[in-house]
């Protein structure tokens, strides 16, 4: 049975949005230009490869189903109380195997002496083995060999698997008149070609150097691709049978909570965003173009909104949530949806307090651009306020809107983690980045130290906050028409 | 003020060099040349001006010289002696002390030089303390004395001031002191007073003669204005493209210009006696710094240019004792001058037939001002009270007639944009009265508004902030139409734009581009087709020349005129150029602390001034001593009007 949660819904509308935007894109000449000056940067298209495996990850994560249970009841199919996500059931195998405790990464054995019964009933301290990490080795001596030997071959068959990528979508590039635009939707770079080639020719090296002279990095993305795909394919390869990044205090698998983790960070990413957005955008511009009393009243409202401290108020709203919540159990028909209405709230709690940043920017950007001629020359053709609001203004506070989301998205998934640590953050049963570096907390006051569920949250949100930078970069070069000059006589 | 000759000069060739540049080359990390193969000598006690237009490679020039390249920017090869030192082979910690000590520099924007947290005295003893080990009140001295020197009133207590107390025009002279402080033997100025009103200007300009009278400093000049260099300078140099094309001493140079580039740049200059031709414009635009080019850089916008010319690069040719030029056309011995001076006079003649201003009918008052006034209240306090009153506008009355221009002349901060804006009902006049075509525009709501805004449109100063960025021409163009209901469907739009890029001299294929890929002049050209597309009786030109390049000021204002003459159109054109005014206007009304203080006709206002401050005004307006009441020149070459 398909479970729609309210984050869900949120996703999905999201994604609609996205649909939509980018089809109204694919239709104007003029507007697919900045597009295809992205696809030109060979950072924009590496950091896009990266972010996008780690938008599959969320998104494969956001269909959440509930399975039906073998037995019947009175007809209807039961199902079962649990909500898994479609992520979950691919990689059951690290779900379901978790071990007693703390594991290292990579461990046949535990991280902590046990006492042990053998079989003539001495007790001994020793490290036990794993249940699942390494339970094939029947000597512990061979994990070294047994590591590098599935590494090597993971990477080679995900090396394999990458170049058939790639020559499938060089082969989906080539510009033949049967399919080369018709079914162009999926291929990552298709959609960047003009519509008027007619190269016909089948033969690889001319496509190659056509594409070459359009300014596709082909290069850095083969090497992009080939290195990512041999990375995940060893990975892949390791994980079925050990713990690549080690288990955490109860045994669960650390590399299963670091990927559960990318969609908690998206939606506390996305959605706050949605909700900041508007309000700073809106709020910010309004101040700065009208000026007069609606200025005051917008700066008095944010002056008092950021001068108090948004935990404190972050706090407040959270538990009068949870409370209301755990008046009304029967809202919800499973800890899924209750832990994820927390979610959605805590997003919306999170909005509402950290627009003031960004609508201060906006606000001293208006009113330094509503002095320019531009929007004199508008006022004096009668234009309306509301039309040079949307045509002259927001297209020019773009790039700071730009800059600002992709830096708040690193701050909002640690404000995250902050707010987990004082309890007000998501539900405890919930995966996040922030429980798992709240967990950290104590893992690496103990002696020895447990460095491994840390290290995978700071690695993992590492590449995903620098990814987004990097691409957020790329795009706002590729608008900037300072640096860019119309070819041609587009 | 108003001595107009330079302090006499050295006598010529016996003065010592003091600067020997010898085939300077600046250039780009990619190998583009931005200055190129530059040479030039500047003598004790003399003033070298540099001649040019934005983008030609003139403060690069400067900049070499003093080893402050910006990033990216490199010195690749040629000479600089000073007093024998060879400049680009001194340590860096040495050249230090030829920064300031020996050349010193000011810069064009007095407001961005001086900083605004520290007091005018503390700046002057950084100096002091740095170059002549002057400290406490031994420096304070100093610097009273500098300050008084640099004529600034009351040096005792200004000394003690910030900057932002000053005015503009103070603020270059504290910069002047600074520069003096060190006693330099050279002093660069790098437009120096591009950003002051006239008068301020002409006080500078005097300042700096008189402290080169006083020290025997030299002092290079770059500068754009040709009247200032006819003030100014004992030698110029005329840069293009990263070259210098002439350099001859100034008498020379205003004599006889002989590359076809001075040339076109005195011809260019509005005048009077221009009044009844179209201006001789230079097509196209200054070329970008560092583009490669083969052959004569002038040549594709050179009415004389020949085959040879895009081919193979002029070497430097030199004429007379004194002038020397980089052209063909004096390659071998000038044998291609003859035939040069009598195609331009054919061409000149040529443009003026049919190029008459329409007779002069007195048509009905298209608009009439009374008694308008625009007043900014200052408030105060927590409960904004208004404790006084800006009056940037006070009592304004004009009129101006269908199809004619009324110039409305003043400096900066005297109000005139405010009125103009004042006129478009974009900031709401306190008291007074506007009518358009019989009709009162003051106290009308928003609809009743909007249906007179088509009739009355606005040219702005600046044509790089006056266009959106992120919009493509064909939108820009597009957005008054919509807002006023112009044109209906979007293919009689799209028709419309297309005649209004005809129009203003803009290719079609202009409206999918977006604004930075036009020069400044193509950009004001867009403005200009923006305002004209609602259909509108009159327009405002608020200094719509005054951020072009002079090459290209006449292409605009050329346009205007044409414009005029086919749309029957009105212009209110404020300004503070008093030569466009003298070619364009048909009146003028001279405006003054919110006031208008003389009116009349051009010829009136101008030529037998009334007031006092018109008076002041034209006194400080540095002139060029110009073809027709030039003596020497009477060759048919010379660009005769």
């Amino acid at each position: 049975m398909p479970v729609i949660l309210w984050s869900d819904a949120l996703v999905f509308l999201l994604l609609a949005a996205g649909g939509i935007g980018a089809w109204y894109v694919r239709r104007h000449e003029h507007l697919l230009l900045p597009w295809r000056r992205v696809a030109r940067s060979a950072t924009a298209l590496v950091s896009l490869l990266v972010l996008s495996l780690f938008l599959a990850v969320g998104l494969l994560d956001t269909l959440h189903y509930r399975a039906a249970l073998p037995g019947q009841q009175s007809g209807e199919a039961v199902y079962s109380p649990e909500v898994l996500s479609v992520f979950d059931k691919l990689i059951e195998p690290l779900r379901t195997h978790t071990e007693k405790t703390y594991s290292a990464p990579l461990a046949v054995a535990l991280y902590a002496k046990e006492s042990v019964a053998d079989t003539r009933g001495n007790v001994l301290r020793e490290y036990p083995r794993l249940r699942y990490g390494g339970a094939h080795l029947a000597d512990v001596s061979q994990r070294d060999g047994d590591v590098a030997k599935r590494a090597l071959f993971g990477a080679l068959a995900g090396l394999m698997a990458g170049l058939l990528i790639a020559l499938a979508s060089v082969w989906r590039l080539l510009p033949s008149p049967a399919s080369g635009r018709g079914a162009g939707g999926e291929g990552s770079q298709s959609k960047y070609l003009s519509p008027e080639s007619s190269l016909r020719s089948t033969s690889l090296s001319p496509t190659l150097s056509r594409l070459r002279e359009r300014g596709l990095p082909l290069f850095s993305m083969l090497v992009a691709t080939l290195v990512i795909a041999a990375l995940i394919g060893a990975v892949a390869n390791l994980a079925t049978v050990y713990h690549v990044l080690g288990t955490d205090k109860v045994g669960q698998d650390v590399l299963y909570l670091s990927l559960k983790s990318i969609r908690t960070g998206l939606i506390i990413g996305t959605v706050t965003t949605l909700v900041t957005l508007p309000l700073a955008l809106l709020l910010g511009i309004a101040a700065g173009y009208f000026r007069g009393w609606i200025d005051d009243v917008i700066q008095y409202i944010y002056t008092v909104l950021s001068s108090i401290p948004s935990v404190l108020l972050i706090a407040a709203a959270v538990l009068m949530m949870q409370v209301a919540i755990e008046t009304h159990p029967h809202w919800f028909d499973t800890a899924a949806s209750r832990a994820d209405l927390r979610l959605v709230f805590l997003c919306l709690v999170l909005g509402m307090t950290s627009w003031t940043g960004l609508c201060r920017l906006l606000r001293g950007e208006t009113l330094k651009l509503r002095e320019m001629e531009y929007i004199q020359a508008a006022q004096s053709f009668g234009v309306s306020s509301l039309r040079i609001l949307v045509r002259h203004i927001v297209p020019n506070v773009m790039h700071i809107i730009l800059i600002a989301l992709v830096m708040d998205f690193s701050a909002l998934v640690l404000a995250e983690a902050v707010l987990s640590y004082v309890g007000v953050g998501v539900d405890p049963s919930m995966i996040s980045f922030g429980t798992m570096i709240n967990a950290a907390r104590l893992e690496m006051g103990r002696e020895p130290m447990v460095w491994w569920a840390l290290a995978a949250a700071f690695g993992f949100m590492l590449v995903l906050v620098l990814a987004a930078n990097l691409f957020a970069d790329a795009v706002r070069d590729a608008f900037d028409p300072r640096l860019n000059r119309t070819e041609g006589a587009a | 003020m108003n001595t107009l000759s330079p302090s006499p000069s050295p006598a010529s060739g016996g003065g010592e060099s003091l600067l020997n540049v010898q085939g300077l080359v600046t250039q780009l990390r990619n190998g583009a040349r931005i200055v190129d193969d530059i040479s030039f000598t500047i003598k004790a006690g003399e003033t070298f001006a540099l001649l040019g237009e934005s983008g030609c490679g003139k403060s690069m020039t400067a900049l070499s010289l003093l080893r402050l390249l910006p990033d990216g920017v490199t010195h690749a090869g040629g000479t600089a002696q000073m007093d024998g030192v060879e400049l680009f082979g001194l340590q860096e910690r040495e050249m230090r002390e030829v920064r300031g000590g020996r050349i010193a520099m000011i810069f064009q924007e007095p407001g961005l030089s001086l900083n605004p947290v520290l007091t005018v005295g503390q700046q002057i003893a950084e100096v002091l303390a740095l170059r002549q080990d002057l400290h406490g009140v031994a420096a304070q001295q100093r610097g009273v004395e500098l300050l008084d020197q640099v004529g600034i009133p009351d040096a005792q207590r200004r000394i003690a001031e910030y900057p932002f107390q000053l005015s503009g025009g103070m603020k270059q002279r504290v910069m002047i002191a600074m520069a003096l402080a060190g006693q330099p033997e050279l002093l660069v100025a790098d437009e120096p007073t591009t950003a002051l009103d006239v008068t301020i200007q002409a006080q500078v300009l005097q300042l700096l003669r008189d402290t080169q009278a006083a020290s025997g400093m030299a002092l290079m000049l770059i500068t754009h204005d040709l009247g200032v260099v006819a003030e100014m300078a004992h030698q110029v140099g005329v840069m293009y493209a990263g070259q210098i094309v002439e350099q001859a001493s100034r008498a020379q140079l205003l004599a006889q210009p002989l590359h076809p580039y001075t040339q076109k740049l005195f011809a260019a200059l509005p005048d009077m006696t221009r009044r009844n031709q179209p201006l001789a414009a230079i097509p196209g635009n200054v070329p970008p710094l560092g583009g490669g080019m083969r052959g004569c850089r002038f040549a594709p916008r050179c009415d004389k240019a020949w085959a040879l010319c895009g081919e193979q690069a002029p070497d430097w040719t030199v004429v007379a004792e004194g002038q020397g030029v980089r052209c063909h056309l004096y390659a071998d011995g000038g044998s291609h001058v003859g035939w040069v001076e009598r195609s331009d006079t054919h061409h000149l003649l040529n443009a003026g037939d049919g190029y008459r201003c329409a007779p002069p009918i007195l048509p009905a008052s298209l608009l009439q001002v009374s008694d308008l006034h625009v007043h900014f209240p200052i408030r105060k306090g927590i409960l904004q009270r208004v404790v006084g009153q800006v009056k940037a506008v006070d009592g304004v009355s004009l009129e101006i007639a269908q199809g004619r221009t009324l110039a409305l002349v003043g400096e900066s901060g005297c109000g005139k944009t405010t009125l103009g804006k004042a006129l478009l009902q974009l900031i709401q006049p306190t008291a007074g009265s506007v009518r358009f075509a019989g009709h009162e525009l003051i106290g009308l709501n928003g609809n009743e508004l909007r249906a007179r805004r088509a009739a009355m449109q606005m040219v702005f100063q600046d044509p790089y902030a006056s266009l959106n960025p992120k919009m493509r021409v064909a939108e820009i163009l597009e957005e008054g139409m919509a807002a006023l209901n112009i044109g209906g469907s979007s293919a009689a739009r799209q028709a419309h734009i297309d005649t209004l890029l005809d129009q203003v001299g803009l290719a079609r294929a202009a409206k999918w581009r977006y604004p930075h890929e036009f020069s400044g002049g193509q950009r004001q050209r867009i403005a200009i087709a923006r305002a004209l597309a609602v259909s509108p009786q009159l327009l405002i030109c608020d200094e719509p020349t005054s951020a072009l390049d002079v090459s290209v000021q006449a292409q605009i204002i050329n346009l205007l005129k044409t414009l005029q003459q086919e749309l029957n159109l009105s212009y209110l054109f404020i300004t503070h150029n008093l030569a466009v005014v003298d070619y364009l206007a048909h009146e003028v009304c001279v405006m003054y602390q919110g006031r208008i203080v003389e009116r009349g006709t051009t010829d009136e206002v101008l030529h037998a001034p009334k007031h006092a401050y018109t008076k002041t005004l034209l006194a400080a307006v540095p002139v060029i001593r110009s073809a027709q009441r030039n003596p020497l020149n009477t060759a048919p070459s010379s660009v005769a009007g």
